[in-house]
């Protein structure tokens, strides 16, 4: 397809490969310019020793959303999983663990430590699964402005009034009471196991800066559960999943779908300057200097990146650029990869357990004292760790009878005080520390070992603050204000350029559907 | 055996408004107090010979005008003088005080950042947008969202056209603001630290969260709610002390018929068929009224004077989970005489308004680090007054009270109790914070009396010690104060209401919760007399010049 206007899409993370692949499936001419010799942003499966490959962000997929995976054909592409439905262990330092698994909610774990626990846990779940499915809905929408005589605005914020109303007068009340609230409140008020309410607020504040006695962290909570909700629709649940060789052959897959349809692909192409002509963006020109024409551009970078660097403040007025510079994108969670010689063994744990997802949040204090460090520019003393294993199920990762292990680590600012070059191999240890006390020995079988702060992030995968979200979540920057007022459609102030990434509605988290959304923005806005 | 047309337990600010306004419509009504004196959190108490303290409550702001008006408040003795300034104090012997000549302010700002000083006019603008658009919303009682009767959806509609009118602009900043921390509010404004922990004091007061939570930045908006003579957010003395407020409004419930009982501690409420039917004593007397009103908090009304079995369990078990932590103490200090703040020119007018050790939003976050982990803070953030600089009756002469309002301390400590032993570290902790800008401080002590949140629960009945009978966090505010469903005053049992800080609008020496719930209660009563509950009259907003609009530094 070399006729028609040409559409840019800056960096080809999964947001950018899956707009992309729904706009050339439209007939659209496109081009993909990706940074880095790899398709995938920071969904992307790396080496971190000889023969060793791990996911270098993100490790599970559960949010991808079912109607991606169906349009873009994502199966036919390659897409497969080594892991599926994954249960979730909840370390215990003397072996007594919790197992929670999706369905059934593993209750006989629970029940060892509290019998009124196992019985409450399933009546939360239901009620937050009803939640979550009510706002599920409104993922996949763009969001609608406020104060617009535009119908689709009204009928889209009408629309969401009426799907809370129909939750019925109970579930509506308590829906409006515990949005704001945070989520260490709420469990106390259900449960007595601390064991439990650590596991469950590790979830609702993974990936945010917030520690569960923020208020808001039940709304990131409901938001993963609703996301969570839109990758099971349709019966294509594959509740927590690992795909085949790590995170990057999501983005192999979204690649080849995207180049299926008549997308071209670049990698190695950087960025540096969008350019503009009369009022509207005309093209890109690389960090080599060569330019590329564009009628259109859409950009999977951050909101930062993309409107202070790559466009200039100087196109944009001084409000809209004083509320992209305000926007919260300090990330506060670090990815701890490690090569073993051996599987490890945790206290208490069988060796056919070890592909669950293993969780180290021990209690509500546990991780709010954790966090508390990150307010200050500091690392957590005793982080919150998620773990799998996923060479266990996926022999391609790892040499026959070796493993890797990835952990996502909370919290490690991206503000550290000090700086990182300094503080990575404390930090490190502390973590492997943290492991260890799970895992006795493992230190013994680490061939090699890999932190990457948020500071890395940055600079590896070119997001600003080293936010996985591109921006915190929460009331102030979700939905209708993500990124920021003026952009929250995917268009933006400048004629010609869109966003795409993990910055806009409805966020990160390897869901393709920030991507599908702005595909349809561009192309309802933009003639073919 | 009496009869009454109304009962009124206790006689808080809130329960005497409430009973004022039942009286003003021809209601017999009694207000049953527990303690020899009235007031609840806000009196004057002589508890050094010679000294009159403000021992709870110690500023006035938020007082409802309508309130005011409608009781004759003036006419009964009350007099509000404002402050003249404030007073910020850093560790290394700066100081950054604020005036009431808005230009001055920006001088003193400038010291710290040139950029603030200019950021400082937009954060005072917008600030007082956001309080235009939610006062309105204090005046009202919260429309219940899943109920379809015309007066709820008329009043969310009515309130959806307000924020429609506010601009598109204007709506998202609106939403971000209610929910943001008021740390990231802030720092949307200024860059110098000092500057933002100034106005970030006004976030954490009284509240359970720290400047980083998000919600906070609701809570510093509350603070700005209030208006003295008109210039909104200023805060000012009662003179005689705030228990002057309540004498007044004694004063007023008298010239409208109404009683007042003291000593008179209710031991519980009598439900007979599903309906209030009066109150019985600890002395064993029963009072016999078809309308029961309480002013107490929310745990207390309930779980305290009232039989579970009166009330639907769901009821019950929401109250249980009511959140109402305590965060803060008080000290209440008789002073030889004036003492001296070396980093204070000796005739600074911001002396005459409240002082603040804290120069950094870290100290301030840290401090409540320590409430979360069951301990007093360390490095405690201050907010204290010296009222006799302004109102010399409050002191012997040439003598002088100071009040600390301290934050944080908790109801609970992680490891002991609140005894006598603690009571005295705490209040050394913070002796010892504020000598350290104040070399002579420690010698002028003649009297101290140190309150912590259980004392404060004690003495006055404050649940776990919360002033504001409840905390400020969205999930309990307008409509989910107290909890959801219950927002309007009235409870599950006929005849019975609430009027404390628990219900909306919350704390802070308001008066608005006895005043809706006086106007719920008369409706139900087809008592014409509702119409005429506080309404929102004269406001004062528009007639003030820009600069002085908002007072900047001022706080409770």
């Amino acid at each position: 397809m070399t006729e028609g206007p040409r559409t840019i899409v800056i960096g080809g993370g999964h947001n950018g490969l899956v707009c992309a692949a729904y706009l050339a499936t439209a007939g659209r001419r496109v081009l993909v310019l990706e940074a880095a010799s790899q398709p995938g942003g920071a969904a992307v499966t790396r080496s971190i020793a000889p023969g060793f490959r791990v996911s270098a962000c993100a490790h599970i997929l559960h949010q991808l959303n079912s109607q991606v995976i169906s349009d873009l054909n994502l199966v036919r592409h390659g897409l497969r999983f080594s892991a599926r439905d994954m249960a979730t262990v909840a370390l215990h330092g003397d072996g007594r663990h919790i197992t929670l698994s999706g369905a059934d909610a593993g209750t006989q774990s629970l029940a060892a430590h509290s019998k009124t626990d196992a019985a409450a846990l399933p009546k939360l779940r239901q009620r937050l699964a009803r939640f979550a499915k009510t706002l599920q809905p409104f993922l996949g929408t763009t969001p609608p402005r406020l104060g617009t005589r535009d119908w689709s605005d009204r009928r889209s914020l009408l629309k969401l009034g009426w799907k809370i109303r129909r939750l019925g007068r109970n579930h509506m009340r308590e829906l409006l009471r515990i949005g704001p609230m945070n989520v260490a409140d709420l469990l106390e008020e259900e449960f007595e196991t601390d064991l439990l309410r650590g596991a469950l607020a590790f979830d609702a504040t993974l990936g945010t800066r917030l520690g569960p006695r923020s208020p808001e962290s039940v709304l990131t909570w409901l938001y993963r559960l609703a996301a969570e909700a839109g990758a099971a629709r349709n019966g294509a649940g594959h509740g927590l999943a690992i795909p085949e060789g790590g995170m990057g052959s999501v983005s192999d897959a979204l690649a080849q779908s995207a180049t299926a349809a008549g997308a071209d692909l670049r990698m190695d192409a950087p960025v540096a300057r969008i350019l503009v002509d009369n009022d509207r963006v005309s093209g890109v020109v690389l960090e080599s200097g060569e330019e590329i024409d564009a009628d259109t551009v859409i950009s999977n970078a951050d909101p930062h990146r993309t409107f202070i660097e790559l466009l200039g403040a100087e196109h944009l007025d001084t409000g809209f650029v004083r509320r992209v510079k305000n926007i919260r994108l300090r990330g506060a969670c670090a990815k701890v990869n490690l090569a073993l010689d051996a599987l490890p063994s945790f206290n208490g744990l069988e060796e056919s357990q070890l592909g669950a997802r293993l969780l180290i949040a021990p209690g509500i204090d546990y991780l709010e004292r954790a966090f508390n460090h990150v307010k200050y520019g500091e690392y957590a003393e005793a982080p919150g760790i998620e773990i799998t294993i996923p060479s266990v199920d996926d022999h391609s990762l790892a040499p026959r009878g070796q493993h890797v292990l990835s952990a996502i680590v909370q919290y490690a600012p991206y503000d550290l005080k000090g700086g990182w070059e300094a503080a990575k191999d404390g930090f490190a240890d502390r973590v492997l520390g943290v492991i260890a006390s799970y895992a006795p020995g493992i230190e013994k079988h680490v061939i090699a070992r890999q932190l990457l702060t948020p500071a890395d992030f940055e600079r590896d995968f070119r997001m600003t603050g080293g936010h996985w979200h591109h921006g915190e979540l929460g009331f102030d920057q979700l939905f209708m204000l993500r990124p920021v007022p003026g952009a929250t459609q995917y268009a933006t102030p400048m004629a010609g350029l869109y966003l795409c990434g993990a910055g806009t509605h409805p966020g990160g988290g390897v869901m393709g559907v920030a991507g599908m959304n702005a595909a349809r923005q561009v192309m309802l806005k933009e003639a073919a | 055996m009496t009869t009454y047309d109304a009962i009124v337990i206790g006689a808080g600010h809130n329960g005497l408004t409430n009973a004022c306004y039942l009286a003003r419509a021809g209601l017999k009504v009694v207000v049953l107090e527990r303690n020899p004196y009235i007031g609840g959190a806000a009196v004057s108490r002589e508890l050094h010979p010679g000294w009159t303290y403000s021992n709870c409550s110690y500023v006035c702001s938020l007082l409802r005008p309508e309130i005011t008006r409608d009781l004759d408040l003036p006419r009964h003795g009350l007099q509000i003088t404002p402050y003249e300034g404030g007073l910020l104090l850093t560790r290394d012997g700066d100081y950054l005080p604020s005036y009431r000549d808005h230009d001055l302010n920006r001088r003193e700002i400038a010291r710290f950042s040139k950029r603030d000083a200019e950021a400082y006019d937009r954060f005072g603008i917008e600030v007082l947008r956001y309080c235009r658009f939610i006062k309105p919303l204090l005046m009202m009682t919260p429309p219940d969202p899943t109920s379809y009767k015309p007066r709820d959806l008329l009043g969310l509609l009515n309130i959806a056209k307000r924020f429609y009118d506010l601009g598109e602009e204007q709506m998202y900043d609106l939403i971000r603001f209610a929910t943001m921390s008021c740390a990231e509010f802030l720092d949307g404004y200024f860059e110098s630290d000092v500057v933002k922990a100034n106005l970030a004091g006004s976030g954490i007061i009284g509240t359970a969260l720290g400047p980083c939570s998000p919600g906070s930045a609701y809570v510093l908006l509350h603070h700005y709610m209030g208006e003295v003579d008109g210039v909104i957010g200023a805060w000012g003395f009662a003179r005689g002390g705030m228990g002057a407020i309540t004498q007044a409004m004694s004063k007023a419930l008298q010239s409208f018929g109404g009683e007042v009982r003291t000593d008179a501690s209710v031991a519980h409420i009598i439900v007979e068929n599903e309906q209030v039917a009066g109150v019985a004593l600890d002395n064993g007397d029963e009072i016999r009224a078809k309308t029961v009103v309480s002013n107490a908090d929310v745990k207390r009304t309930f779980l305290g004077l009232m039989d579970a079995k009166d009330l639907p369990e769901e009821f019950v078990h929401r109250v249980r989970h009511f959140k109402i932590r305590g965060s803060s103490g008080k000290l209440n200090i008789a002073l030889d005489g004036l003492p001296t703040f070396p980093a204070v020119p000796r005739d600074c007018p911001a002396l005459r308004g409240d002082f603040h050790c804290v120069d950094s939003m870290e100290r301030l976050e840290r401090a409540y680090d320590d409430w979360k982990n069951g301990t007093w803070s360390r490095d405690p953030y201050v907010d204290m007054v010296i009222p006799t600089l302004t109102d010399p009756t409050m002191a012997p002469p040439g003598k002088h009270y100071l009040s600390v309002f301290v934050q944080y301390a908790p109801p609970y400590l992680a490891d002991g109790e609140w005894d006598d032993a603690n009571r005295a570290a705490f209040g050394k902790t913070v002796i010892d914070q504020i000598a350290h800008h104040s070399p002579d401080f420690k010698d002028l002590i003649l009297h101290a009396e140190v309150r912590t949140p259980m004392d404060l629960e004690n003495e006055v009945g404050l649940t776990e010690g919360n002033i504001f009978q409840g905390e400020l966090t969205l999930d309990q505010l307008f409509f989910n104060r107290p909890v959801p469903g219950y927002a309007q005053y009235r409870t599950p049992v006929k005849g019975m209401y609430m009027c404390g800080s628990s219900t909306h609008p919350g704390g802070g020496v308001m008066g608005a919760p006895g005043a809706h719930a006086a106007r719920e209660g008369l409706r139900d009563l087809r008592h014409p007399a509702h119409a005429r509950v506080a309404v929102p009259g004269a406001q004062l907003d528009e007639s003030v010049p820009r600069g002085q609009r908002l007072q900047y530094g001022t706080r409770s």
